[in-house]
């Protein structure tokens, strides 16, 4: 439309949003696709989809794990294992896994994508 | 028994001003659209007019006037698709009347509107979330929404600028 006057303020809203959008884009990119695949003494316990927030509680020998699906990630959130290893790592990147060995619980975010050992 | 209600010019204003919003409301729901939850949002070029014409108050006014009869004419009202209606339009006048506050040689009608869009979805997206689908993550769904947010409201934005200059009385750096 020509004449009209975007202000300074107006590109910088602008540029923010997009910025916004750039951000939210790339930290989802291929993640959202993955699956986690929670292992209780080697066999598959299930498998579950990262598209649904949910908790999902493991019956290990020494108790329940939780693992943890929000927005797109995973991580052991809560496990009685005496040093708290597999929880202290936090959020599972793509393509890795953690083990909470005392417990027998080992959590994988098999995300879509490469997979390099594999490939 | 004879019962009188007496419009002052103000109501006559807002009445006019709010079934103009209701008119495009209409329009824009007969027009199909490719992506469910997509729209563009015309009726919000009359708001921000308004809210540069005659100020929030009377923004305001129109835009709830709006939501409620337009929800009535598409027998929508008090259903999910009302209450997120109504959650996106009070955000974005909350959001605008802070907004309007900001220095008009810096921000203007665009900026105002894009705003004022990203409140509206993120509204909706917070309701959708604590009360229609608790649990789905809708952070695939976020990009979608916010670009969508982000077209329609530098849209309208413009749209409304046109308006503004078009209608503009002779000191338009003025905002009431």
């Amino acid at each position: 439309m020509a004449g009209v006057r975007i202000r300074p303020g107006d590109w910088l809203i602008l540029g923010l949003g997009l910025a916004l959008l750039a951000a939210l884009w790339a930290r989802q990119a291929g993640s959202l696709e993955g699956r986690v695949i929670i292992r209780l003494d080697g066999q598959v316990f299930t498998e579950a989809s990262l598209r649904l927030n949910r908790i999902i509680e493991v019956p290990g020998p020494l108790g329940p794990s939780r693992v943890e699906i929000r927005d797109g990630r995973v991580r052991v959130a809560a496990d009685p294992g005496p040093r708290q290893l597999c929880v202290r790592q936090g959020w599972i990147p793509p393509g890795s896994a953690v083990v909470c060995l005392p417990n027998r619980v080992a959590v994988e975010n098999a995300a879509a994508g490469y997979d390099t050992l594999n490939y | 028994m004879q019962i009188e209600l007496h419009a002052s010019e103000e109501d006559r204003r807002v009445a006019v001003l709010a079934a103009a919003a209701i008119g495009l409301t209409l329009a824009e729901a007969a027009i199909p659209l490719p992506i469910p939850g997509v729209k563009p949002g015309l009726a919000n070029i009359v708001t921000l007019v308004v809210l540069y014409r005659h100020g929030w108050r009377m923004a305001a006014w129109v835009a709830g006037l709006r939501i409620v009869a337009g929800a009535l004419a598409l027998g929508q009202f008090l259903t999910p698709a009302f209450v997120l209606s109504l959650s996106g339009g009070v955000m974005s006048l909350l959001v605008l009347a802070w907004a309007i506050h900001l220095p008009t040689r810096w921000f203007g009608p665009v900026g105002l509107s894009v705003l004022a869009a990203f409140a509206h979805i993120g509204a909706q997206l917070l309701v959708v979330d604590a009360w229609l689908m608790p649990g789905a993550s809708l952070l695939a769904l976020m990009p979608l929404f916010l670009a969508a947010a982000w077209i329609t409201g530098l849209g309208n934005g413009l749209a409304a600028a046109q308006l503004l200059k078009s209608t503009s009385r002779p000191n338009p750096e003025v905002s009431p």
